[in-house]
């Protein structure tokens, strides 16, 4: 909205006035954005900040003051006491076996819809995409009870199955625009030289998309690393949390402590934030063509 | 190529295993959630049928009622932030230096979960040490409220954290929007006379209708079915006065043991969202769509 006052100044006598006034109007422009950016990342700023300070600094310095020495056993102690290595680990196999399901069963689910010709494949292409609509409470109740009769609640392949469902219509949605645009005619030659479909598949087509499955399997990571609402329903024993409930747990008992609920904190959100660090571009792609089409 | 293509085992190998989970995980369900509130039913003991009283029930139960007046209060907000974000991301678009790493800082909050932006937040309105109240103090307010506590003050001391968590999402769908419309149409409009004011209106805005379209859908479905921030940081309360549809679902079944009644409030969300989109698709349909040369 802003950006009218650069193009209006622009227009006035003076050329060098012209100048200057663009020069205000882009000045302006940034000052929004750096506010927007600063709104965005105080919040985490102060967390980081009280992860290193004892209870007595937190309430008696100013909120963003740095810490007089780091408070790293703050992170310790957390890390230790408690159970948040045991979630934290099962947070990372669970997230990385549910990913790999996902991409893999997405990608052989693409390849029939797009490549090979058989009646239904549109219907169950639709069923796929309308299942993006449906919201994930609706499913819940059946979901405990059936879990819960077949010995799956308190069960790790009770997340895996429901992560690899809901994960599925995006992935497949993802997918798809890449493997419209592949070009036939490798497949076509491999066809004449006597190639199987199961052999051009994981031979030719599945390494061709793999910077696209790249994509998709961080916007699963991501999904995965953080779910809530499964784990909290159907996981009750400590040994099989992930994360985000255990953080939820065990804040729970240690509420007056801000440093070690800070700490905590940071570990959960430390990995998201590295894996961003190195792969920001990848992430904010594959979010954008994870949405737009939609 | 076409035989080879065709052939229906290996087809079935490669699309049955999806298929299956997905029957099993989504569809099956939101059909046995149709049938369970058709029920009475403690989730333990067996089910008696008893009809649509658990429709007629959540008819007549005002605490359901507040609990879909909070969820469409955030559909509301949500929808009017978006303009918010298409503006930050027409200020983003305007082919300036450094929107690459702006876009990114932005997206940060959307990239964490639920339960720790929840907690970090609860720390913020902490009404002695929060920074918010801390600022407040600081310019001079003895008394700032207690944000979480006061039931007028609840809902939009929730809506914040929202607006902060999605920010960068949005911005980033609409920035990929702009940034798709051709340099060249500006320039023309520049030519003929045109402010930035009168390009962002006349040119940008219903060139990116179609991408506005699907952010408000989004915005609206996903704010019906918001559940996890508010759950964790006032669990609907004080007194019911942060509830929405599906926290208040969550309570009646997994509480209270009430798994029919909570079964009718799944479907009945289930049923609101797919209407809505339907409903807002229908709206913003355009008969012919937009070209850009």
């Amino acid at each position: 909205m802003i950006s009218g006052t650069a193009g209006q100044l622009q227009s006035g006598p003076a050329s060098s006035g012209a100048a200057l006034g663009r020069k205000i109007g882009y000045g302006l422009l940034y000052i929004i954005l750096i506010l927007v950016a600063v709104l965005q990342l105080l919040p985490l700023v102060w967390l980081l900040f009280f992860s290193l300070k004892n209870n007595q600094e937190v309430f008696n310095l100013p909120p963003f003051s740095l810490p007089m020495d780091p408070k790293w056993a703050n992170y310790s102690k957390v890390w230790n006491a408690g159970n948040i290595n045991v979630y934290f680990l099962n947070s990372v196999w669970v997230t990385v076996l549910a990913t790999a399901l996902t991409v893999i069963l997405g990608s052989l689910v693409t390849y029939a819809v797009t490549r090979m010709k058989w009646k239904g494949s549109s219907f169950v292409l639709g069923l796929f995409m309308v299942a993006m609509m449906i919201p994930v409470h609706s499913t819940l109740i059946p979901l405990f009870s059936v879990y819960n009769k077949i010995g799956l609640t308190d069960h790790p392949l009770s997340l895996i199955f429901s992560y690899v469902a809901f994960n599925m219509p995006i992935t497949i949605m993802i997918l798809l625009g890449f493997y419209y645009a592949l070009p036939r005619e490798v497949e076509e030659a491999a066809v004449i030289d006597g190639c199987s479909v199961n052999r051009m598949f994981a031979q030719i087509v599945f390494p061709m998309t793999s910077s696209v499955l790249a994509t998709t399997a961080i916007i699963n990571m991501i999904y995965n690393w953080n779910e809530f609402i499964f784990v909290n329903t159907f996981i009750s024993s400590d040994i099989y949390k992930t994360l985000t409930v255990g953080v939820q747990n065990f804040i729970g008992q240690y509420t007056t402590d801000w440093g070690a609920i800070g700490a905590t904190l940071m570990i959960s959100i430390l990995p998201i934030l590295i894996t961003f660090l190195f792969l920001s571009d990848k992430i904010v792609e594959g979010i954008a063509a994870g949405s737009v089409k939609g | 190529m076409d035989k080879v293509l065709s052939n229906k085992k290996i087809i079935a190998l490669y699309v049955l295993p999806s298929l299956l989970l997905i029957l099993g995980v989504v569809y099956i369900p939101i059909i046995l959630t149709g049938y369970y509130g058709l029920n009475k039913w403690n989730g333990i003991s067996a089910m008696s049928y008893i009809g649509f009283e658990n429709y007629l029930a959540l008819a007549k139960d005002s605490a359901f009622w507040s609990s879909a007046w909070h969820s469409l209060l955030l559909a509301l907000f949500s929808t009017l932030s978006l303009v918010i974000y298409l503006a930050v991301a027409m200020v983003l678009a305007t082919r300036i230096k450094g929107a690459n790493l702006f876009r990114k800082i932005y997206l940060i909050p959307m990239l964490l979960s639920s339960v720790a932006i929840a907690q970090l937040w609860l720390k913020i309105y902490h009404p002695t040490n929060g920074i918010v109240n801390s600022f407040l103090q600081s310019i001079g307010i003895a008394n700032p409220p207690a944000w979480l506590a006061d039931t007028s003050l609840v809902l939009p001391a929730l809506f914040i954290p929202i607006l902060w968590q999605y920010a960068g999402f949005y911005i980033l769908i609409y920035y990929a929007a702009l940034k798709n419309i051709p340099a060249s149409l500006e320039e023309a409009a520049k030519i003929d006379g045109a402010n930035a004011l009168q390009i962002a209106w006349k040119i940008k805005l219903p060139l990116a209708m179609e991408v506005i379209k699907v952010t408000i859908v989004l915005a609206v479905v996903g704010s019906l079915k918001y559940f996890d921030l508010i759950y964790v940081m006032t669990d609907g309360g004080p007194n019911g006065a942060s509830e929405v549809m599906a926290s208040y679902m969550y309570r009646v079944a997994f509480r209270a043991y009430d798994f029919g009644y909570g079964s009718a409030i799944g479907f009945f969300l289930l049923v609101i969202c797919l209407i809505i989109t339907w409903v807002i698709r229908k709206l913003t349909a355009t008969k012919d769509t937009i070209q850009y040369s």
